[in-house]
This record gives structure tokens, sequence and C-alpha cells, in this order.
């Protein structure tokens, strides 16, 4: 066999660590097993990583928060515009607190930005005060209606025709990347498996679960389908037909990052008659993004953009933001969003077969991760998985991403002890040689370029590697040698 | 080492413009000329340009790297300091840089400082070329670096996008990297071609496929055939776009049309004490017209040292349609003609042009109309004599160049 069983025994906080990224599995039989590490699965593994058992966390792909997750608007949101009463309402809400206060303690960068719901026309503006109603409902009480005066005061460069907005001062941006990525090394630090380009394909329910990979039998008691775009087929494979993920492609533009003077809050759109809109949103890396599209699809991989979707984007953009249509774009990527035609969560015990499924997770799934994630733990207990002996996880410090934090380049003290974070790689982005080689030896280190990128920024910024792209893939590749 | 420091003359960028410019300076006695180099060696683009043709009609054989050697060597043989793994990452005053590398953050003031900091091709991303996120898609400068810099391997198959002199090259690289080049397309209506590779002119690039690596470029001709050019590899070359990122945070106005450092003939930006030189004014122009701009900045910037004032700049140069851009973009000092020293104002068309009759009008006055023979092909200058420009109103208003 060719495949490089990778176990890596790392780091000084803890005993070993499992990570692999191909050949057989080990032949352990787990207590739990969750199937997708995107930011919910990995919450989970991290959650149950309390309890003295054996977790595993599997994967298809090679890398944590590779799918959904990684393409996610980046929002923590306070759930004011969930449908009230719903299990995502509750769920947004406990998660919102619960998430804010991790990424505080874990360095994972959040700017508490605000947001402001531009109306732009009559039917807009109409809808403002039954979304405030709508805010309370949710439990979230600081919404207020702005006038345009104020809104146009507060945000300058907005185009034309501005009739007010609704300000939720509690909305933040966020680091999708690091906030999956954190969870998951806790997890795998507290002793989970985690197994990448690992792909369930059949499964034959019984005592003890066997699952079929892509990489051979895995055996589980208990079993999580945290599968995101691909809940359904886990479900099918045991036997259930609750609902049907239809991937729902949202195409995304970022701007650089000489844009982010433009604008000052999350700009989200009027949801009405004719859709949801799309949003302007700064971002943690200092950019500005434009999206998304809503587009209803039937292939679970097209994650490509397309002519159309982005000149639909700035269409709309140059509405909003005149100005912001003059800069350079940065990135363009498109994500799948698992939708299923319902309200809500699709969260379902099913006791007898000691498996959970958290389906229809859509983008409030990253602000719920640590909510959905203590929901799933209470169901499998219902279930029967044994609780006793919980202990509190070691905390995690994750290297900053975030462009209003410091940042290892301009750190005298941490140069001075290191001078690998005074050389700069990544122009653009400002990324070290000191933050690639600790993500190419972290605890759950990068399968790929685009892995390192969401780990440190490296090649992502508006040179897309025309200055550094050759330099990363060196240190790439040697690390990995 | 001291971590607020003043010099005489700060340039940012060890390319062409900055090491010529730095070179004269020192030589001319400017004091402690400084100059700083983000990357681990100074030279700039041309360390990663293996083919002749740097040392002009003199030296044809001259390539990349060993200009860039002596361009290093004059500087610092000249006294001029060049510090390399040092980036300048964000002003501290009007003429005060905050800079880092491995000795830790510093400040740095310079009586004048000088951005040299060259240009970039723009990504795929920034051109909306739209499809799939795979590997395999390059620029010609990361292709350049990843071969000659690093021996990595780039692919068995590849196109080439674009009809600038540097498709040729990223033709050549990925050649001797072992590489097929499948085509070279370009939107123009004619290009240079390569012998032994197609080249698909008036073609675009719809849309890249292929997940992980990329599987094929799909095309499409302007009379609408289109197909998709299997490959594992794409390059996009030239669509130069100055790295301006320090002009624009340092409140350096710049030039629509060029999207560098708005200056007149003199180098002077509009922050009083910062000049900028060389391929950061516009992308781009070949070494030896950066380097010669960049020792042209040298008698400005030391008339700045010797205390001359900032003028007020004068009239804007503007161009209409299919005009791209003119440097230098300010007409100052017009009764004075040593302030273009003789030195041809540079004119960027969109579109080949043949036999142009170039005009120069003020507030509807035509200043200025001259024929000039030849072909023009958008990837080079219409160096325009600086006579007519004493024929400038200077209280008046934008001087425009048109096409007659």
């Amino acid at each position: 066999m060719s495949a490089t069983a990778v176990t890596a025994a790392v780091t000084a906080t803890a005993a070993a660590t499992t990570v692999t990224t191909g050949g057989a599995l080990p032949g352990e039989e787990y207590d739990v097993t969750v199937v997708g590490a995107g930011v919910v699965g990995s919450a989970i593994a991290r959650e149950l990583a309390r309890l003295p058992l054996r977790i595993a966390l599997v994967d298809a792909s090679d890398d944590v928060g590779n799918g959904t997750s990684k393409a996610n608007t980046a929002i923590l949101h306070t759930g004011f515009d969930a449908v009230p009463g719903s299990l995502e309402s509750r769920l947004v809400r406990e998660g919102h607190r619960l998430l804010s206060s991790y990424a505080a303690d874990s360095g994972i960068p959040v700017e508490p930005l605000g947001a402001l719901l531009v109306a732009w026309d009559e039917e807009q503006r109409a809808a403002l005060p039954g979304l405030a109603d709508k805010a309370v409902r949710n439990g979230y009480r600081a919404a207020r209606i702005a006038p345009a005066e104020e809104v146009r005061a507060r945000e300058p460069e907005l185009g034309p025709g501005v009739l007010g907005a609704l300000d939720v001062p509690g909305e933040s941006v966020i680091c999708p990347w690091t906030t999956t990525l954190a969870y998951a090394t806790q997890a795998v630090r507290a002793g989970v498996a985690l197994h990448l380009n690992c792909r369930v394909q059949h499964i034959t329910p019984g005592d003890v679960h066997t699952l079929a990979t892509s990489r051979g039998p895995l055996r589980t008691r208990y079993l999580v389908n945290a599968a995101g775009l691909y809940a359904d087929e886990i479900d099918r494979l045991l036997g259930h037909a609750d609902f049907t993920v239809t991937p729902r492609r949202g195409q995304l533009i970022v701007f650089d990052e000489l844009a982010r003077g433009l604008v000052r809050h999350i700009l989200l759109p009027v949801p009405g008659a004719l859709g949801k809109g799309v949003l302007v949103s700064p971002t943690v890396y200092g950019n500005v993004m434009l999206g998304p599209t809503a587009e209803d699809l039937d292939d679970k991989t097209d994650t490509g953009s397309t002519a159309e979707g982005l000149a639909l984007l700035r269409e709309k953009g140059r509405r909003i933001l005149p100005a912001l249509l003059d800069e350079e774009v940065t990135a363009v990527y498109a994500g799948l969003r698992a939708a299923t035609g319902d309200e809500d969560y699709a969260i379902r015990a099913h006791p007898a077969q000691r498996y959970v499924t958290v389906g229809g997770i859509r983008s409030t799934g990253l602000t719920a991760s640590m909510a959905i994630a203590a929901h799933v733990v209470e169901l499998l207990a219902d279930g029967g998985l044994p609780m006793a002996g919980a202990r509190d996880l070691e905390p995690v410090r994750m290297p900053n991403l975030g462009e209003a934090f410091p940042r290892p380049y301009r750190d005298a003290e941490l140069i001075a002890r290191d001078p690998e974070y005074g050389r700069i790689v990544c122009h653009c982005e400002r990324v070290t040689r000191g933050e690639i080689r600790d993500a190419l030896a972290a605890t759950v280190p990068p399968g790929s370029l685009d892995g390192l990128r969401r780990r440190t920024r490296a090649r992502g910024g508006r040179c897309q590697g025309f200055h550094c792209g050759a330099a990363v893939r060196a240190l790439f590749e040697e690390a990995r040698r | 080492m001291n971590r607020d420091r003043t010099v005489d003359v700060l340039v940012v960028g060890a390319g062409p413009a900055g090491l010529a410019l730095a070179a004269r300076l020192a030589t001319a006695g400017a004091g402690h000329v400084e100059v700083l180099e983000r990357e681990e060696d100074a030279g700039g683009v041309p360390r990663h340009c293996h083919h002749g043709g740097f040392g002009g009609p003199v030296r044809p054989w001259l390539t990349g790297p060993a200009y860039a050697r002596r361009a290093v060597r004059a500087a610092v043989e000249a006294g001029a300091a060049v510090r390399t793994g040092v980036t300048a990452t964000g002003w501290a005053g009007a003429l005060s840089l905050e800079t880092t590398g491995p000795a830790g953050p510093e400040r740095i003031t310079g009586r004048a400082v000088v951005l040299a900091t060259g240009a970039r091709e723009r990504p795929r991303s920034a051109r909306l070329v739209p499809g799939s996120r795979p590997a395999g898609v390059l620029t010609t400068g990361e292709l350049q670096q990843a071969v000659h810099l690093y021996g990595q391997d780039v692919g068995r198959r590849a196109v080439v996008v674009g009809a600038e002199p540097v498709a040729r090259h990223a033709v050549r690289t990925l050649r001797r990297a072992g590489a097929e080049v499948v085509a070279v397309v370009t939107e123009r209506s004619r290009g240079t071609a390569v012998p032994g590779v197609p080249l698909l002119t008036a073609t675009t690039v719809g849309e890249l496929r292929g997940r992980g690596r990329l599987s094929g470029v799909a095309v499409r001709h302007e009379d609408g055939r289109s197909g998709v050019l299997a490959c594992d590899t794409v390059v996009f070359t030239g669509d130069w776009i100055p790295d301006h990122e320090l002009a624009r945070r340092g409140g350096v106005t710049l030039d629509p049309g060029t999207r560098g450092p708005s200056v007149d003939a003199s180098f002077r930006t509009s922050v009083p004490g910062v000049f900028a030189v060389g391929n950061a004014l516009h992308g781009v122009e070949p070494a030896a017209t950066a380097a010669a701009a960049g020792a042209a900045a040298a008698a400005p910037v030391l008339a700045r040292l010797s205390g001359a004032p900032w003028p007020e700049p004068g009239p804007r140069l503007t161009v209409r349609a299919p005009l791209l851009w003119v440097a230098p973009n300010r007409l100052t000092n017009l009764t004075d003609l040593t302030d273009l020293a003789g030195r041809p104002l540079l004119l960027r068309s969109g579109e080949p042009l043949t036999n142009p009759v170039v005009t120069a009008a003020q507030d509807g006055r035509l200043l200025w109309r001259r024929r000039h023979p030849g072909r023009v092909p958008p990837s080079r200058s219409l160096r325009l004599a600086p006579g007519w420009t004493y024929r400038v109103d200077r209280a008046g208003g934008p001087v425009v160049l048109g096409l007659g």
C-alpha cells in the first residue's frame, strides 16, 4: 500500500494525538463517530471530547472545514431574524453567546461591527417594523429602526436612495476557518481521532455499526451524521428519508483590503418578495465581501462561479456601495449551502440506532455550532451514551488571522525571541515564515496550499501568488517531505 | 539597532528603478541613501526573468538575473545601503515608514521618500474569470519563480492567456519546465505568435474547470465558436497594475489611468517629499526604461534635499479612449523645461495604433498635433517629445491627449 498513514505525536501540551490522512484506518472500535468535520461536526467532536470515550471524527476531504464551512459569509449572528420558536432560533441565540465567549478565549478573531438592514424601496422600509418585532420574539431587544439621515451619516459611501435601516448592533464578523480549526484542534488534543480523506460509502447497522469507508471499515457504537451536503445520503444508508439536501450555491466576491475603508457595518439585505438579496460585509481579514447569490443546483460538487452570478453581484453591489466596484477583486468563490426546503434545522435522534442526524444546517450553523454540539450530545445521552466522567478541556489558543488584532509581523518582542516572525513571505497579507512554519507543524496540519491559506492567509491576498506563490509552495512541500 | 531612525533618502523597492536612483543619489553625495527590499534578494522582477534583452542594444544577451546583480552591485558600490528582507508596512508620519524584518519593527524617516514598489500582473480573480478554483492557475510572475527560483513542477499541458511580450516569456518558461503549451489565448485581434503554439485571437477565457487540479479552460471566439482546451496549467500574463498599496495608505493621489501615484515630470507625488518612480507609476515598461526613470529622478530628489520648494501641481494630463494613460500625470514648472529634462511623455493605448495622430488640447484649445508613423501595439508606449508643453496654460484646465 502506497498510502501514508500519518499518526502524529505532537506538542508538549498533551499525549500523542491522532490525525490520519491515508492508509487503512486503525482497527479500533469507537464509542462515537462523527461523520463530517465541518464547523458543526468539529464542534460536536469537541463537545464529546470531554467524555472518557473513544471518539472518531471522519471527513471525506483532506482537511477540516473544507466543504460548506469554508465558504461561509462569516457572520456571528444574533439570531434576530430566525423563525421565532424554532430550534434554529434557540440554538443560534445560545450559540452566539457560547461562541462569542469561546472566540475571546481561543483567539478567534471577531469584530463587533453591528449590522444595518438597509431599505432601498418602500416595500423594504415597510418590512422594517415587522423585522424589529421578530427580533424581540427571538429574544433580541437591541434592534431599532434608524432613519435615512442616520444611516447615511453612519455609512457615507452608500448609494443613493436609502430610505432607512434596521440597526442590529449585536451582529459581528468572525473567522470561520479558525473557528472550525480551533474545535478540531481541541478535540484532537483531547484524544479524538481525526481521519481525513475518509469517505463513508456504506453502513451496516448493528450493536456496533460498521462503516465501510474509502479507507476500510470503521466500527462504532454511536454515530453522528454531520455530513452537511451529504447528510441526506448518510441518513438513507441507515434507512431514513426525512429530508433531501438541495445544494444552494452562493457566489461571493472578495474585494481588496484597500476597500475596507468604504464600509463600517455589515450591510444586510432586507428580505422581501424578490428573495433575500445580497450583503456587503467587511471580513476579519480586512477585505470587503459582496454576496451571496442563491442558486438551487443538483450537483453537490459544483462550487464554481459563473459569469451571470458575478454580473448579478456586481450589479447589486453597485447599488449598495458604488465605490466598491472600482476596487480590485482579491478572490471569487462559491459555497454550497445545505438547503432542505424546511425553515428549520433537521436535527433528529434515532435512539434505537444510537444515531443522531444533524441536517439542514444553513449559514447560521457557524454561529450555532457550539449550541448544536451541546444539543446533540444531550440527544446522544438520551439514547444511552454514558455521560460519566466529563472533564474540562485544555484551553486552546489559535494564531490570530484578524486584522483588528495584533499580528506577528509588528510584534517586536515576538520577533526578538524568534526572527522568523519578522520574515514576511506573503507580502499582501503580511504572513511570516514563523506563522507558516507553525501551521505546518500544528496539531491539525493543512493538507493543501488552500488549507495553509485558511490557517495563515498566505497566498490569500491581492496578488494571489504573483509575488509569494512559489515561495509558500516551497515551504509547504518541504514540510511534507 | 535604533528603532527610530532618520536617513536622507528612503527608497522603497530594490528593483531596476529604485536601484538606479539609489546608485545615482549615493554617487552624487546625497548622504545616507537606504533602499528597502521586502524580498530576500534585491533586484526586483528581473531576478526571475531568465531571458536576454536586459542589456539594451549594447549587451543584448544580458539576462534578468545578471542585470539584477549588476544593478544591486552598482547601488552598493556607490554607497547606498540596500537592505533585503525588510518590508515597509505602513506610514508613521508624512515621511516616516513603519518597517519590519527579522531584526524587528522600525520607524524610518527620510528627508525624501521614494516609492519604487513596481507592478504585478492581475490574477485570475481580479479578471473575474469564472469557474472552479483548482490548483494550476498562475501568473507569469509565479510561474517564473516556481521554475527558475525553486525548480518546481508546473504541469504537463498549459494554456497561456495574453498577447503582451510577457506571454512569450511564459511560453518559454513553461517549455523549459517540460510542459507542452497547448495554446496562447488573447482577446485582442492580433498577437505575436510563438512558433509551434496555436495563437487563438479574439478569444476570451469563459471558465476554468477541474476540481483539485485544473482540467481545462473553456474558451469562446468572438464569432461564437467555443470549446474547451484540456490542460492542467493556465498562466494569466500581462494586465499589469502598479503595486500601489503603500502609496494609497500614505494618502498619495493616484492617477485613474495608470492606477499608480500621480506624478509630475520630476516624479513628485501629491505628498510633499514623496516621489515615485519606475513601474509603480504604470504597468509596465522594460527594466531599462524603469532604470532610466529612476536615474532621472535623482536631480529632483537632490533638489528636494537642498531645500527646493514643493511646487503646487500644475494642470492634470489626461487621455481620451482608446488611450489608456499618459505619464507623467501633471505638468508642473512649465516655464522650466528642465523639469521634463527633455524626456518623452509615455502614452499607452488600449488598442493597436497605426500611424496615429496624437493631439493635445486644453480647455478646448488645440495645443499640439502630430502624426507618429508606424505601428504601436498596446504593450508598448508611444514616446511623445515634450517640446509642446510650454504652450500649456498653467492656470488652465486638464490637458487632454487624444487621437486626431
